[in-house]
């Protein structure tokens, strides 16, 4: 089996209008055995979250690790980070460990600061750092391609926050109840240049 | 073939491991002790490959301890757990790793919580109010999922773990005899008789 299939779980983040939403699941397994509620997505400021689909372990590592880095960004910069920044940083961290990667799969969501017009972004990348800076949807984790697929179906452009949390509501849902790996639970952060909205949706426990 | 179990009630929790040590078909010792008293309020049971256990349980008994000698003051189970999920993490990519699954449970006399947190040998850190490692979380996980209360009393609880313990004595191939178990509180560690 697949080292990033070790633990499981998904992320998913789409793009609506003046807002982005990211989402997972909470399921940390021992390959088929689940252990625990494991929280994979992450405020870096306020206005950006990053998801870490993968193994665990690196998960909580790159975690505290882009928790420094961004800390010493913040500090040194005097200024909060911006989400296409952070995007790279995050490639670079990644990049770093070319021969040796971290065993992650990084989904990021964000608004940019109204300073730079509160302009929503997502972006993705893969364990080395590739990013893929999509308009619409990016995916990440053991149910990526029914997350794909769903994503695909389900989403248009423009959406507000609220239709926006039930597009991506749906998507995560029924894509993680096709894998054996990732469900267990979910919760979904909506983004607006305002305030973040956090909710935890009831989902198949199996 | 060991096994660990660990619960969290009202204000305590309880960790218990088997005091097997045995190698291949050979069973040497029944009577080891696999749960190490991290501080006054902070227990650890270690299990996994022989000799990386007990040196790297000392290890992280012996830095905590420095930790409270330096600043008077010893860490809170969250902040401890985190630590050692650290050096765990630190050592999966070194020349040779550690081998080495934990339960870590403490009573935060701060808050007056009891925490358990499940660190594997990867790294992997959760924090959960009851926890199996080895092939025992097969047979008890999903009997603390049924009978599992957090506002227990330490009688309740010590009900529940005799559950998982003997449902292991019943349906594990290998006989693990018996089981040690300790409570952590806000009175301190100590050792129960089941």
């Amino acid at each position: 089996m697949s080292i990033m299939e070790y633990n499981g779980g998904s992320v998913v983040a789409m793009v609506g209008k003046n807002c982005v939403a990211i989402a997972s699941d909470l399921r940390l397994g021992n390959q088929a055995l689940n252990v625990a509620t494991f929280d994979k997505i992450f405020p870096v400021t306020d206005r950006i979250y990053i998801g870490l689909s993968g193994l665990a372990t690196d998960v909580s590592t790159l975690r505290e690790r882009f928790r420094f880095r961004v800390n010493m960004y913040t500090i040194k910069e005097e200024r909060e980070i911006e989400p296409a920044t952070f995007a790279h940083l995050v490639s670079s961290t990644l990049y770093e460990k070319r021969f040796g990667p971290f065993f992650i799969e990084p989904v990021i969501a964000g608004i940019s600061s109204p300073s730079r017009g509160s302009k929503p972004f997502i972006a993705a990348a893969d364990l080395i750092g590739c990013l893929n800076f999509a308009k619409d949807f990016v995916v990440a984790g053991t149910a990526s391609s029914e997350l794909f697929g769903i994503a695909e179906g389900l989403w248009e452009p423009d959406l507000e926050p609220e239709d926006l949390f039930e597009t991506i509501s749906q998507t995560l849902l029924n894509a993680v109840d096709r894998d054996a790996f990732s469900g267990w639970g979910a919760v979904v952060h909506v983004i607006t240049p305002d305030r973040v909205i956090t909710r935890t949706l009831k989902g198949r426990m199996d | 073939m060991e096994c660990q179990f660990a619960l969290t009630g009202k204000g305590y929790v309880i960790v218990a491991s088997d005091t097997t040590a045995a190698r291949s078909i050979v069973k040497m010792k029944d009577d080891e002790d696999k749960i190490k008293t991290l501080g006054p309020h902070m227990l650890m049971s270690y299990s996994g490959e022989p000799g990386d256990t007990v040196q790297f349980a000392e290890y992280i008994e012996r830095n905590l301890r420095l930790h409270q000698i330096r600043y008077h003051h010893p860490l809170r189970p969250s902040s401890a757990a985190s630590w050692i999920r650290r050096q765990l993490a630190d050592s999966l990519r070194s020349r040779s790793p550690y081998a080495v699954n934990l339960l870590v449970g403490g009573y935060d006399i701060a808050t007056s919580e009891p925490h358990l947190y499940w660190i594997d040998y990867l790294g992997t850190m959760a924090h959960i109010p009851f926890a199996a490692q080895g092939y025992g979380s097969y047979f008890a996980l999903s009997l603390l999922d049924r009978y599992h209360n957090p506002e227990a009393s330490l009688e309740e609880g010590l009900e529940t773990l005799r559950r998982c313990i003997s449902e292991v004595e019943k349906r594990l191939i290998v006989g693990l005899g018996k089981f040690k178990v300790k409570v952590v509180d806000r009175n301190g560690t100590r050792e129960i008789e089941l």
